[in-house]
């Protein structure tokens, strides 16, 4: 099993989104966050006093999957979320050791 | 005369009195019109206060600081009303010497429901001033605001409303010295603005800059309150100038009028100069060069005619946006919310032009008693400012040395850190 950590631009979460149920993924986690890489920050301007703000918001998704899914999920990933501009993101695919389903008790394969 | 003939005679008054509102015939009568206004006035200027001015300057401070200006507006309104009633009215208005008032008034003594002030109830008289009284020393909140100790504010406050605010009124309103200099301020350019302004240069120097000031980004936390509060600003303004002719006249029109084109006009200016000087205008930008203009037109607008408002307030909304821009950056002083750079310079820019703009010959009603000629009246004008700039400022940084010495002023680091809500207040502003 693997965890798909994808860092993606906000407005492009309906479309990856979509393009993972049409894969059948079940569920996935979301959360906003902040961040940079290439793409440079922009400035605020409050009564003479400007700022640069380097970090930018992104969306995080994180969704576990079995390994056989990896290279479509992640093939999804990138084509749902790329505009070919600077700041389209980054996917990370870590080994899972273990998943549960809390409600019942199902391990693995069988909780993904 | 006989009893007949004098009893018709007041039942032919009444009668009068009864078809024609508004008519005395007697030397100052209630006046139903003039008293209606002015309850709405007073009104007008205490939205100003609560929440005007505390939503301007909440929305403007860190998230986690934005209770305690509230917080600050909201106790000054209380304290300085109460004080007001005990020793301040009567300190400002009643008869004394060229300093400062009597005690005849103390305790509001003499203040009954029949006693008059011109063609107003006193009591309203009484709680119109109240409300000037108040924002008066909620403007400086701006000066100290995210570091300063609740209640060494509170001491502050009541100090200066004494040794400050009473003085500098009663000389411009009350019967004091500047009277006979035939200096115009209608509204209190000196007597509200110039006060404060001086006051918040002074706290701001006495305190120092906010911790990280101005390494620290320390962006608004919510220009939407800021935007209210300013419109709520200019909205009761129109109690605060058109209010300070104390009558429902035309001279009351005419301030409401010139009142909206100088305000127009400074948030127009102001609009441009941000948009010249850094390519995009800000809804922060227009905000304040409304606030300025207000500012401005405060003394101005008894006597100064619909284009001179005009000109006041582009004056006005382009220097105040230099003062609460370079001009502090360059001198490194942490005026929070640009008290010093909007309310002193902005009212000192138009005391100044008050002098020139009441001229008949450019717009105005005229001069004031005893000035004939525009630089008479520049030099009397001249005089009113200077005084406030230099009493206000020198007894404020005196007042608020002395409490650092006794109470400390300034909130310990770790509490400013945490921000003032939680550290002085046990609360928080959003809980999302």
């Amino acid at each position: 099993m693997k965890l798909i950590t994808a860092i993606i631009k906000p407005f492009k979460l309906d479309e990856v989104r979509d393009a993972l149920s049409e894969l059948g993924v079940q569920g996935l986690t979301v959360a906003e966050v902040k961040g940079f890489g290439r793409q440079k920050g922009h400035t605020e301007l409050y009564r003479g006093a400007e700022y640069v703000v380097d970090f930018l918001p992104k969306v995080k998704l994180e969704i576990a999957v079995s390994s056989d899914s990896q290279a479509a999920v992640v093939e999804a990933i990138c084509n749902a979320a790329q505009t070919g501009k600077i700041g389209d993101g980054k996917i990370f695919v870590s080994d899972l050791q273990q998943v549960v389903r809390i409600r019942t008790g199902e391990t693995d394969e069988q909780a993904l | 005369m006989s009893y007949c003939k004098s009893v018709a005679l007041r039942g032919l008054y009444a009668i009068i009195l009864v078809i024609v509102p508004g008519v005395s015939f007697a030397a100052e009568e209630l006046s139903s019109g003039d008293t209606a206004w002015m309850l709405t006035s007073t009104v007008l200027v205490l939205l100003m206060t609560i929440p005007g001015l505390a939503l301007f300057y909440g929305g403007m401070v860190r998230s986690k600081n934005v209770l305690s200006v509230l917080m600050q507006c909201f106790a000054i309104t209380g304290l300085i009303s109460l004080l007001w009633a005990v020793y301040g009215y009567s300190l400002a208005f009643s008869s004394g010497g060229s300093f400062i008032g009597g005690l005849d008034k103390l305790f509001l003594a003499g203040v009954t429901v029949d006693s008059l002030q011109g063609t107003i109830p006193e009591t309203v008289f009484v709680a119109f001033q109240m409300t000037f009284a108040i924002i008066t020393p909620a403007l400086i909140v701006g000066a100290f605001a995210e570091r300063m100790k609740f209640s060494a504010m509170l001491v502050f406050m009541a100090l200066w409303l004494t040794l400050v605010y009473l003085p500098v009124c009663y000389w411009v309103w009350g019967g004091g010295w500047l009277g006979g200099y035939g200096i115009l301020d209608f509204a209190g350019g000196t007597v509200v603005h110039i006060n404060a302004g001086m006051a918040g240069l002074a706290a701001c120097l006495v305190l120092g800059p906010r911790r990280g000031y101005p390494q620290i980004h320390m962006p608004p936390n919510n220009l939407g309150y800021t935007v209210i509060g300013a419109s709520l600003l200019w909205v009761g303004w129109f109690g605060f100038n058109a209010g300070s002719e104390v009558a429902a006249d035309g001279v009351a029109g005419m301030a409401m009028l010139v009142t909206q084109l100088a305000t127009a006009a400074a948030a127009i200016s102001w609009m441009c100069m941000e948009w010249l000087n850094h390519g995009k205008p800000s809804v922060l930008g227009i905000a304040s060069g409304a606030v300025a203009g207000l500012v401005a037109i405060t003394p101005a607008s008894g006597s100064v005619g619909p284009m001179g408002a005009i000109a006041i307030g582009l004056a006005s909304g382009v220097i105040c946006f230099y003062t609460s821009t370079r001009v502090k950056r360059a001198l490194g002083y942490d005026d929070s919310l640009d008290v010093f750079g909007i309310h002193a310079i902005g009212g000192i820019v138009g005391a100044l032009l008050t002098g020139v703009f009441s001229a008949v010959s450019l717009g105005g009603s005229g001069l004031g008693d005893g000035n004939a000629s525009i630089g008479g009246q520049l030099a009397a004008q001249a005089i009113g400012v200077g005084a406030t700039v230099i009493y206000s400022f020198i007894i404020s940084f005196v007042v608020l040395k002395v409490l650092d010495a006794v109470l400390g002023l300034r909130v310990a680091d770790d509490e400013e850190e945490q921000g003032l809500d939680l550290s002085l207040h046990d609360e928080r502003g959003y809980i999302l």
